[in-house]
């Protein structure tokens, strides 16, 4: 059969649930979204954004209220999850405790009736892979927490998924494990070349991992694209204030050429001139100028620059590889990350509160986003 | 002296072991030294103890008899292994049988929204505020001649014009079985109940998840996970069996006597101690051996209490 070009579809996709309250809410509220074969594709949002009920109905533990599931070209309907040819990571975990690991791993293979020396060599496979080889006689309880995570991820593993669902999976772990498990789980899906659907409200561990991501808000999809993309071009405020940090002007398009425009920002008493736009903008709208902290320069003096403001220093946090800068342009808060490039004792190196400073606004890093 | 206390844990253990030690001792240790003691003794005629050292209670017991038919010295009576024999057996069968009842009410409840499941572990509890014996009499007045269960039954019949005879339920083995059954049914019931509850949900979806559909799930999932609260409910139900006399007596009357029939009646009405207390320590030893051997292989159900 010829394989379809979407390891995974959704398409519309709308679940509804009845509250305690009685009342009707969606979860998830007219979803569209193609993945694609050996892609890592991510779910980011916070919770109750729709991420893992979307997640759950590709897994087939959920059924749409409207639209359809659509896994490797084939419309799934109420198809029930052990009929799927995908398997899950939970982000319990769900080891059988009692069970051994190997007996974990082998579950799945028994109730694909596959015999047993098929299932021995199989299973040996999937432990080395995750490197737990030698602790199959072990039960999950006499396990650390990240060696827990390896049985899962080997147990749905196993069984060569055309898709693999990954729930949080890292979310039990601690900071330096949960980093060394991205990368180990961004290599494992690069050599296994199985589509990886991942549910985090991590960003970092989205931008770290992913080949695309899907920022969810409210159930819906906000915006869809590679983590550059989503980073250096977000497509709307929620989007550029959920994902890493930003910096909003209320202004209104003063003028508006082929490819660039001038908007007003009444906080700054100025204009920003020469700023990229994107589609559907007009003159006279009110539009917010999104700019990244990291992406303003501080200076001592004046140069001569279009979109440069004098500004005051009103607080700053050092953080080691930053130091945060909170400024005060005219009345407009900002707030300005400088790297610590010189390795300096020497207080005076740094801002101090009160001091006077320039901003430098560069064109090219300023995003013009609609008003909510 | 607090000071060294303070630093010796295993004194402190010892200390705060005291009360349950000295409340074990005076309440289970001695009676049960003196009821040892007792069972060696011999009645006298007028129904008191007489101090000795004869194992003749423990012989009759098991059927040496010296009143015998044919003129013989001695002979075998197996009135009293009959006993012993119907007592284990109707443990064992009240024991299967209630887990056979209890198990899917068990699974229903904690299947069940759960806003109901308070109203029907309510349901099963309610019997258990109504005194022991009460329950048993209900039960009498269930299945005797004259008894609800007849008179529904003669109803029934009358209106399908078959010719009915009022059924002889009551003082049978089977009103016995009935008895015991719905007495301890709540006491299989809640630990199993407990052990399904405790099972994470998401267990049954990575079942699923993992290609199993639900008799599969429930064969390799659900059942053994809590099995248990099977264990720790029949450690619960089968020594009280063992040993209880309500229910026989007043729904077996005369036909269905049991060990702790027997007992009572050594006590109460044979006026013979001795008897009395060397069977009490045979339904002991009888219990005893069983649990062991039961426990040995599936352990006391302990992991709902501790996991």
């Amino acid at each position: 059969m010829e394989k379809s070009e979407f390891a995974v579809e959704l398409r519309d996709v709308v679940k509804r649930f009845i509250t305690p309250e009685g009342n009707e809410m969606a979860a998830v509220d007219h979803v569209t979204m193609q993945i694609r074969n050996g892609e890592f594709f991510s779910m980011l949002g916070s919770s109750g954004c729709g991420k893992t009920t979307s997640l759950r109905m590709v897994a087939g533990f959920e059924w749409p209220t409207e639209g359809e599931v659509y896994i490797e070209g084939k419309a799934m309907g109420h198809t029930p999850p052990f009929q799927r040819k995908v398997n899950t990571v939970f982000q319990s975990y769900a080891l059988f405790q009692h069970m051994t690991v190997y007996q974990n791993l082998a579950f799945g293979l028994e109730m694909e009736g596959a015999k047993e020396e098929d299932i021995k060599k199989r299973v040996g496979r999937a432990l080395e892979m995750v490197q737990l080889t030698g602790m199959d006689r072990r039960k999950p309880r006499q396990l650390s927490g990240g060696q827990q995570q390896r049985v899962a991820l080997a147990r749905a593993l196993v069984k060569t998924p055309d898709v693999l669902l990954l729930d949080e999976p890292l979310g039990a772990l601690d900071l330096k494990l949960r980093k060394e498990m991205q990368l180990e789980l961004k290599a494992l899906q690069q050599q296994l070349g199985i589509t990886f659907i991942y549910v985090t409200h991590d960003q970092e561990e989205a931008l770290t991992m992913s080949d695309r991501i899907a920022v969810m808000s409210k159930g819906r999809v906000q915006q869809m694209g590679t983590p550059v993309e989503i980073y250096e071009r977000p497509s709307n405020k929620f989007v550029a204030d959920f994902i890493g940090e930003s910096n909003f002007l209320d202004g209104k398009i003063k003028s508006i050429s082929k490819n660039e425009a001038s908007v007003f920002v009444p906080s700054l008493n100025s204009e920003l001139t020469g700023m990229p736009i994107s589609e559907g903008l007009v003159k006279g709208e009110d539009v917010v100028v999104c700019i990244r902290p990291e992406k303003i320069h501080i200076s001592d003096k004046e140069v001569v620059n279009q979109n440069m403001f004098r500004a005051t220093v009103t607080n700053t946090v050092y953080i080691g590889v930053d130091t945060k800068v909170f400024v005060d342009a005219h009345g407009a808060k900002l707030k300005v990350w400088e790297q610590n490039r010189i390795s300096r004792l020497d207080p005076k190196s740094f801002y101090t509160v009160g001091q006077e400073i320039w901003l430098m606004l560069m064109p090219e890093n300023t995003l013009i986003l609609k008003k909510d | 002296m607090l000071q060294r206390l303070r630093e010796n844990k295993s004194a402190q253990g010892t200390l705060l072991a005291l009360p349950t030690t000295a409340w074990l001792f005076v309440l289970l240790i001695i009676p049960l030294i003196l009821t040892l003691v007792v069972s060696f003794g011999r009645r006298s005629p007028d129904g008191n103890v007489i101090y000795a050292f004869s194992f003749d209670n423990y012989i009759r017991l098991f059927g040496y008899s010296t009143d015998c038919p044919d003129g013989q010295a001695s002979c075998f009576d197996p009135l009293y292994v009959n006993i012993l024999g119907r007592s284990l057996s109707l443990a064992f069968n009240t024991t299967l049988l209630v887990i056979t009842l209890a198990y899917p009410l068990a699974y229903f409840i904690a299947r069940a929204h759960p806003k109901q499941r308070n109203m029907y572990l309510f349901m099963v509890l309610i019997p258990l505020w109504t005194n022991f014996v009460i329950r048993v009499y209900a039960w009498m007045m269930l299945l005797r001649k004259e008894g609800a269960i007849n008179i529904i039954l003669g109803w029934v019949m009358n209106a399908l014009n078959i010719p009915f005879t009022p059924l002889e339920m009551l003082y049978t083995p089977g009103a016995v079985l009935v008895g015991m059954v719905y007495e301890f049914l709540p006491f299989m019931i809640l630990p199993i109940y407990t052990s399904l509850e405790k099972i994470d949900a998401s267990l049954y979806e990575a079942a699923a998840d993992l290609g199993a559909n639900s008799v599969k799930t429930f064969l390799r999932v659900t059942l053994p996970l809590s099995m248990p609260g099977v264990v720790a409910g029949t450690i619960l139900v089968f020594i009280p069996v063992m040993g209880t006399f309500i229910v026989s007596d007043i729904l077996g009357g005369r036909q269905v006597i049991l060990v702790g029939n027997l007992i009572q009646r050594q006590f109460l009405d044979a006026r013979d101690p001795t008897f009395g207390s060397a069977a009490s320590l045979i339904l002991m030893i009888m219990t005893l051996i069983v649990t062991y051997f039961y426990t040995r292989k599936f352990g006391f159900g302990e992991e709902i209490v501790v996991a």
